[in-house]
């Protein structure tokens, strides 16, 4: 829902008159700036660093990083750690989203269901995730399922407590009309209280990828031979630092692009919010 | 909306008789869990095909009696039946109800939207189709039938509600100041397209509204009522003939008679 007030925001800044704008050189020269930027900050920690200012040992330049970017790409330990990361992330996204989508759903139809989980979940959505780990590694062993484990658990209340607050936020007068032409129970749910309820559905699923990622690399850290995570972690226990920057890197580039692709797919699903 | 001899069609269009029904209100009365009596002592029966308006002051409870009529609330005493041998059909909704508020779903096409209320009825795709699509005409929206409603202004999104409720082809309309929300000169157009489509099947509608005027050129009778608690104050005829045209009507003096009659009621 936020991002839905943060799109009109930004539609009206950018609807203001134009008239009062300082002229368009300055537009242009701002717009330079903003994509110099981060090659300025590059520039100036490569030369900072060739000087000695900074500790190249916890400080490689960029020409460094570049280096063992290309390294790491060739060996094809990149694609390999990256893919394996990005499916640990995935598939314990859905293993929580899909059973938190539909006990959210049923909280918020019905007020027994309600009554019932609502403390249970209140307990134990406060707990960090990353905290139940070791009880993961125990229960699940070291393998893949102990990952899958901890990422789905932080994704399945995030997706509870959006579609249970989805489903109780949809106006009475749809629930009338439904009523008024005595529409059958699972049209009503699949096309009243779904869709009804599928902007704050798909606000905890943008949530649950930003959680399901740092899960999914913090699992990675010390319970994992492979993945971005662990590359990470192993470069600080063998000082490879080029190699943990580059991983770094991988993982911010991963959670865009995964950010980028569902803003696409809200496009899609929810055409009536924008025009 | 171009609806040409709507008197003519009248005549085709003659209920058999299984298909009388009747409303019948009896002692109806509604008291909130505050203690707050919103209706007392409402009596009335609505006869087949009649047009009846119900109108007072906000908050003379006119809204829940309607929402009584169309079992989306309970009277707390009285009852109402709706009789009338058409009603338990299977392939029929005993009413269809036009709400005030924006009720056609933003998640639907308009298409999608009146097809929707065809859900309970099991009837052939192909009939529900045609008939979406005679509504659709009737409300001159055929071009927006692939529209989402956040691209329709006011007026259409009512249009569409009105149409939904008169695709499904029940026996009684309930209306609850479904032009409530929208600008003078649009809610006396579409009053007049109501008119015209309702001309053509003459269903049993009960409309409720604030309006005076809305109610005189509307109805074939006026219930008023009057402020808390909700009571019937008196039931007025109205006898201008039909097929009306509620612009015109307000050059008629008799209109400005009821019109006054009905403010000294309310005073």
């Amino acid at each position: 829902m936020n991002d839905v007030a943060e799109a009109t925001v930004e539609q009206g800044l950018t609807a203001l008159p134009t008239q009062h704008l300082p002229k368009s050189s300055f537009a242009a020269s701002e717009r330079w700036l903003r994509i110099a930027a981060p090659f300025i900050v590059l520039a100036l920690w490569e030369l900072i660093v060739r000087v000695h200012l900074l500790d190249q040992r916890f400080f490689p330049a960029p020409s460094m990083i570049v280096e063992d970017f290309i390294a790491y790409a060739q060996s094809g330990q990149l694609v390999t750690d990256t893919l394996t990361t990005l499916s640990r992330i995935l598939v314990g996204f859905f293993i929580g989203a899909i059973p938190g989508t539909i006990l959210g759903l049923f909280m918020g139809i019905n007020k027994w269901v309600r009554a019932f989980m609502d403390p249970i979940v209140s307990i134990l959505y406060p707990i960090p995730k990353i905290a139940i780990l070791p009880l993961m590694l125990l229960i699940f062993g070291i393998g893949e399922a102990s990952k899958y484990s901890l990422v789905a658990i932080g994704v399945f209340f995030l997706m509870v407590i959006n579609t249970e607050a989805g489903v109780r936020q949809i106006q009475q007068i749809y629930i009338d009309v439904a009523r008024a032409y005595r529409i059958k129970p699972l049209s009503f749910y699949t096309r009243v209280l779904l869709p009804g309820a599928l902007p704050n559905v798909f606000a905890g699923v943008k949530l649950s990828i930003g959680v399901g990622i740092i899960l999914g690399v913090a699992a990675e850290f010390t319970a994992a031979k492979s993945g971005l995570g662990f590359t990470i972690w192993n470069g600080w226990q063998t000082l490879q630092v080029e190699r943990m920057y580059v991983a770094l890197v991988m993982v911010s580039l991963l959670g865009y692009l995964l950010t980028a692709l569902l803003d696409e797919t809200e496009k899609l699903l929810i055409p009536w919010l924008r025009p | 909306m171009q609806v040409s001899n709507g008197t003519d069609k009248r005549k085709e269009i003659e209920k058999p008789e299984a298909q009388m029904i009747r409303i019948n209100v009896q002692d109806v009365g509604k008291v909130y869990s505050t203690g707050t009596v919103a209706l007392e002592n409402i009596d009335l029966a609505i006869e087949d095909g009649e047009f009846v308006s119900v109108l007072g002051p906000s908050g003379c409870g006119k809204s829940t009696l309607l929402r009584i009529m169309a079992s989306l609330d309970h009277a707390t005493s009285g009852k109402i039946d709706i009789v009338g041998s058409g009603i338990a059909a299977k392939d029929a909704l005993p009413f269809a109800v036009v709400f005030q508020e924006v009720s056609i779903y933003p998640w639907m096409k308009v298409r999608d939207n009146i097809e929707f209320a065809f859900d309970s009825l099991s009837m052939p795709r192909a009939e529900v189709r045609k008939r979406v699509d005679q509504q659709l005409e009737l409300v001159g929206l055929s071009k927006f039938a692939k529209a989402y409603p956040h691209q329709l202004s006011g007026g259409m999104k009512q249009r569409v509600a009105v149409a939904r409720a008169f695709a499904v082809d029940p026996p009684v309309l309930f209306m609850d100041e479904p032009f409530g929300s929208l600008d003078e000169q649009t809610r006396v157009g579409l009053a007049g397209e109501l008119l015209q489509i309702w001309e053509r099947t003459r269903k049993t509608v009960v409309f409720v509204t604030h309006g005076i005027e809305e109610a005189v050129s509307l109805a074939d009778r006026v219930v008023v009522l009057s402020k808390s608690p909700g009571r019937i104050k008196e039931i007025i005829p109205i006898d201008f003939p039909r097929p009306r045209d509620p612009v015109k009507l307000r050059g008629e003096p008799k209109f400005g008679e009821y019109v006054v009659r009905i403010w000294d009621l309310l005073r």
